[in-house]
């Protein structure tokens, strides 16, 4: 399964990464080049084989429902990049 | 009963789902240990893993697990014990991760049913698809600011149920019994205050449209974040309006996501780029599944409080109340409790007649709730046994209901105070008689001549003369003798 | 008598402090004036003199008043730039976390604050740990303490770069690391020490920047086995901050070191002879099977036969879980925000800047092998190949106690070679990515130097929860192989 450029534009705009339109050839290329070896997967028979849920043989840990956390509007505020008072700001989103 | 499109060239019938998202109650977040309190002030309610900040992990809340499981009973559907948590991929401002966590392939609970009360008395069930926990997304404030948008994330990782219905709707009115039956099943349970204007509760509506007859669903397009019963109701109308009319000018309706606008009354598209909805979902690799034992269920089962279809056909059995008269009574959990107490060792048709008129007439008259009411059921119980030992007659006890209201005083209290209380000495009441009888020949002439309807006219001068407080019936009663002998 | 104390290991230090011999003030200064001669190497993102400072001068005060939290009271280490540490600035080697300072420390640096310990300093490291180079770090490249022909830059392993070279060019006693296909143990192996990535479970995530969730493992680069037992002992732990965290006690694994392996059962798999497998790392290989031997352990052959399957599992795993858990570097709550027009354009500007060119490459593939009609051909298959892999682990793990491997297929190499093809470079961890897909604990013991003069490691590992047997193997293995030389210029 070989990778387009349109493809990795689409991939690219899923991740949110901007990639110059110059560099989509050459990035295509090097994604080519690690499908195409990790295709080799195909080859390795999982009939009847589960999928790993997790390494850990355990089972999921449950919390209490009480209030131990929030309260630190500082703690989640003082490394944003622009802010306004106590709110987080983005570039204003047209709905 | 139908509900139909007309248009051009035929009648088209309209095929609704309804994905709703509830809060779960609970004091924390699903994944967090903030709290979930509506109100508090901007960013207030948000933890590091809520702002998901570098190396956070969640941690499940273990009541909102059985908040869902209990729903999903009273849905009467399956209870999924093996069921996996995934990520949901896409960027918006008021994700933080970048990833929703909630549940795709196995979901925590299956097929259900609701049961829909209909007006003329009939019941519908409208199937329930599933039923799956997710995260709450924070809030983006658009308008505070020309150039940015305001991101407040005390609603970020709150725990919703995502309650998807079959495509079983067939009408905006039935959407809106649907939505009311789920609110209040939800309330029974203590699983989600089905607050709208909070915005505990909210639907995605999925309309499509068709002519009748045809078997094959068409193209459904999705209304998103409706938060009121009137304003689903609407959407279903005006979405199903637009659909008629793409297909009937030669258009395709096209699988979107739209947004309501009721002031214009119209739906919009939400130009979303096609493939965006790529969302790329996988098993959360910071989570195990979640296994559930059947032990664990019947334990959750034991403690469900009775419903309301189970109330409704008790009310009806054990009271003899009508399917209308019981299924208004059980739709709120509180009223219920409320004609309960009222009921006991009582009349229960005398009891729902005036706890569904004239009480709720009063409530909604002073737009209270029935944990509202300035008449307790204890005082409202009063009233009705003051009627029933023929202390007061149906008519005081009208009046009297509205000084109840106003001054919150005790019936038997008012009745003393006022002196309204019945007489029935037939003695006093013979003089009274008597005396109209003697002075009013001309109209004692028509009864006896055989006008029946004059003895009404007696009967009014026999109450006014005792201030409306003779028994009626004993009035009646005596007239008749005297007068026809 | 600085140099000296910068030539203790952890064990030696705990004594020496122990003894009076010095203090934890004097033991932090040494190393605080060898970190200042060492920059040259590049280990460092943020060095911290005055946290370290303070912490040693606390555990002096703490020892005068009779009161030694355990082994790694006053040791000075170095953390990996990966863990978020309070209010010291932490990077994961990324242009996109750009003065991000923590409110909060990780679990696994707490353990080891409450344990004593002094932080120097947060290492160089491969960005957001995806890398056998520290090549890829915004920071620069980490100079490995050994030098090439000529004297050539050579690149210590990676992704835990900086902390390997920190303890092999002895500026610190012992370092933190994360390993997720190999980060702690490659490294190791090309910088000379020990290395040990625990059971997935043993050591809180909490606090850790997240790169792939199944697969990350914090865990202690050492110049001893017996170092890195203390470290571990002081580093794991249950945390119920982490789903993942094992409901799970920390024994003794310093205690687990007995030097006693008659019986121990030794498993060689065979697929690990691989094509243009160098003939000196074949042979010591067979000399660490035949150094056990000699101490009373069996060695014979068993067969993982899913092995060459493991690192393009890796490949496929590793980036998808990677590719979710770096969508929250966007530019709003923290880090780099490059502008644009629309929130979008914020996005794609801050992630395209922010972001280097692996780190890229790796969430486009995760984001890709996710991608819709794609998941179950790749993500899917990859889980399921997953299973099998761990299954050929547990069904050699009923007839062995520990398995011997190659750490890695060369010594370290040139800053600059293997740049061409990403695959290359992916092909460092051949040895050590089988482990971390089953979970299992393993390490990296120095055990000899190829015909360049250069440090090659080789590798065990173990059943799940069991490093003590591991410790104990490891141990034995490290005594034989006897390997006491130093990088250039550290002649002590």
């Amino acid at each position: 399964m070989s990778l387009d450029i349109e493809t990795v534009r689409r991939i690219a705009f899923l991740a949110r990464i901007k990639v110059a339109d110059e560099a989509l050839e050459p990035l295509a290329g090097e994604l080519n080049g690690i499908i195409g070896w990790i295709e080799q997967l195909s080859k390795v028979d999982t009939d009847g084989v589960a999928p790993m849920t997790s390494v850990a043989d355990m089972t999921l840990t449950q919390r209490q429902d009480s209030v131990t956390d929030g309260d630190c509007r500082e703690d989640v505020l003082s490394n944003a990049p622009d802010r306004e008072d106590a709110f987080y700001t983005v570039p204003k989103v047209i709905e | 009963m139908t509900y139909l499109v007309q248009g051009e060239t035929g009648d088209w019938e309209v095929v609704i789902g309804l994905e709703v998202h509830a809060q779960i109650m609970s004091q924390a977040k699903l994944f967090s240990g903030a709290a979930t309190a509506f109100g508090a002030g901007p960013n207030s309610q948000v933890s590091l893993v809520d702002a998901a900040m570098p190396g956070m992990l969640p941690v499940i809340n273990g009541v909102c697990v059985e908040q869902a499981v209990r729903t999903g009973l009273g849905l009467n559907a399956k209870i999924n014990l093996h069921s996996v948590f995934e990520r949901k991929n896409y960027f918006y401002a008021d994700l933080p991760q970048g990833y929703q966590i909630s549940q795709y392939l196995l979901p925590v609970v299956g097929e259900g049913v609701v049961v829909l009360d209909m007006p003329d008395g009939s019941t519908r069930e409208i199937g329930i698809e599933r039923l799956h926990m997710e995260q709450d997304a924070g809030k983006s404030m658009h308008d505070q600011d020309p150039k940015r948008s305001y991101i407040d994330l005390n609603r970020s990782g709150v725990a919703l149920m995502e309650i998807v219905s079959k495509p079983d709707l067939r009408s905006p009115e039935e959407a809106g019994i649907f939505v009311r039956k789920l609110r209040s099943i939800l309330r029974y349970l203590g699983t989600c205050d089905g607050n709208m204007e909070e915005g505990s509760m909210r639907a995605d509506v999925n309309v499509s449209v068709r002519k009748v007859g045809e078997e094959d669903y068409r193209t459904r397009a999705e209304i998103k974040n409706v938060n009121s019963v009137k304003f689903i109701q609407q959407a279903i109308e005006i979405e199903a309006e637009r659909q008629v009319d793409m297909f009937e000018s030669g258009g395709e309706v096209v699988q979107e996501t739209r947004l309501m606008d009721p002031a214009k009354g119209e739906t919009r598209s939400m130009r979303v780029k096609e493939f965006a909805h790529d969302y790329r979902y996988f098993p959360d690799p910071d989570l195990l599944p979640l296994d559930l034992t059947q032990d664990f269920i019947e334990g959750i089962k034991s403690d469900l409080p009775e419903l309301p279809d189970e109330k409704k056909q008790r009310f009806m059995s054990e009271h003899g109340l009508s399917a209308y008269d019981a299924g208004v009574l059980v739709a709120d959990r509180d009223t219920a409790a409320y004609f309960e107490d009222v009921a006991a060792g009582r009349d229960a048709k005398q009891a729902a007649n005036w706890v569904t008129g004239n009480l709720f007439g009063a409530l909604n008259t002073a737009g209270q709730s029935i944990s509202e009411s300035p008449i307790s059921a204890q005082a409202l119980g009063g009233l009705l046994d003051l009627m029933a030992d023929d202390t007061i007659s149906s008519r005081t006890a009208k009046d009297v209901f509205e000084i109840m209201l106003e001054t919150g005083k005790d019936p038997a209290a008012i009745v003393e105070e006022k002196g309204l209380k019945q007489i029935t000495d037939t003695g006093e009441i013979e003089a009274v008689i008597d005396q109209i009888i003697s002075d009013n020949p001309d109209q004692a002439d028509q009864v006896r001549g055989g006008n029946d309807k004059a003895i009404g006219w007696f009967v009014g001068q026999v109450m006014q003369a005792t201030g409306g407080t003779a028994n009626p019936g004993t009035v009646n009663g005596m007239l008749r003798e005297k007068l026809k002998g | 008598m600085s140099a000296n104390l910068t030539y203790l290991t952890i064990a030696e230090a705990r004594d020496g402090l122990a003894g009076g011999d010095f203090s934890a003030v004097e033991l932090t200064e040494a190393h605080i004036e060898a970190i200042g001669a060492a920059g040259d190497l590049n280990a460092f993102v943020t060095e911290t003199p005055e946290i370290a400072r303070e912490r040693a001068a606390a555990s002096d005060k703490r020892r005068a008043g009779g009161e030694v939290r355990g082994a790694m009271d006053g040791i000075p280490i170095v953390n990996k730039d990966l863990f978020c540490t309070k209010g010291t600035l932490t990077t994961a080697g990324s242009h996109i976390l750009d003065g991000f300072v923590p409110t909060y420390e990780s679990t696994v640096t707490a353990n080891l604050i409450d344990a004593g310990s002094v932080m120097l300093g947060k290492t160089n490291m491969d960005e957001f740990a995806m890398g056998s180079s520290n090549i890829s770090s915004y920071y620069g490249p980490v100079k490995n303490p050994w030098r090439g022909a000529g004297g050539k830059d050579l690149v210590p392993g990676g992704s835990s770069g900086g902390s390997a070279a920190a303890v092999a060019a002895r500026i610190a006693l012992g370092a933190t690391g994360t390993d997720t296909g190999g980060s702690i143990r490659q490294p190791a192996a090309f910088s000379g020490i020990v290395g040990l990535k625990p059971t997935y479970g043993r050591c809180s995530r909490w606090g850790i920047v997240a790169f792939a969730s199944s697969l990350d493992q914090a865990g202690p680069l050492t110049r001893s086995v017996r170092d890195a037992a203390i470290m571990l002992g002081a580093m794991a732990g249950h945390d119920p901050k982490d789903s993942t965290s094992a409901p799970i006690d920390v024994p003794n694994f310093e205690a687990a070191i007995t030097g006693d392996i008659r019986g121990l059962r030794v498993g060689i798999p065979k697929e690990y002879t691989m094509d243009g497998m160098p003939a000196e790392i074949q042979a010591l290989w067979e000399q660490g099977a035949a150094w056990l031997s000699e101490q009373g352990a069996e060695c014979h052959e068993v067969s993982l036969p899913h092995t060459e399957y493991a690192l393009p599992t890796y490949y496929i795993v590793a980036p998808a879980e990677a590719s979710a858990n770096l969508a929250r570097y966007d530019g709003v709550r923290y880090g780099l925000r490059v502008e644009g027009d629309s929130l979008d354009a914020m996005y794609e500007n801050t992630r395209g800047e922010g972001f280097g060119d692996e780190v890229k490459r790796r969430v486009l593939i995760g984001t890709y092998v996710l991608s819709a009609g794609y998941y179950d051909a790749y993500y899917l298959k990859a889980q399921k190949v997953r299973t099998l892999i761990a299954q050929d682990f547990s069904q050699a793990f009923e007839d062995v106690d520990v398995l011997l491997t190659p750490t890695a297929p060369s010594a370290a190499f040139a800053i600059g070679e293997k740049m061409d093809d990403p695959v290359a470079m992916y092909l460092n961890d051949v040895f050590t990515v089988p482990a971390s897909m089953a979970g299992l604990p393993a390490i990296s013991v120095p055990a000899g130097l190829d015909s360049g003069g250069l440090p090659l490691g080789l590798h065990m590992v173990g059943k799940p929860f069991d490093e003590e047997t591991l410790l104990r193997a490891a141990g034995a293995l490290e005594t034989a192989a006897g390997f006491d030389a130093l990088p250039p210029g550290l002649e002590a």
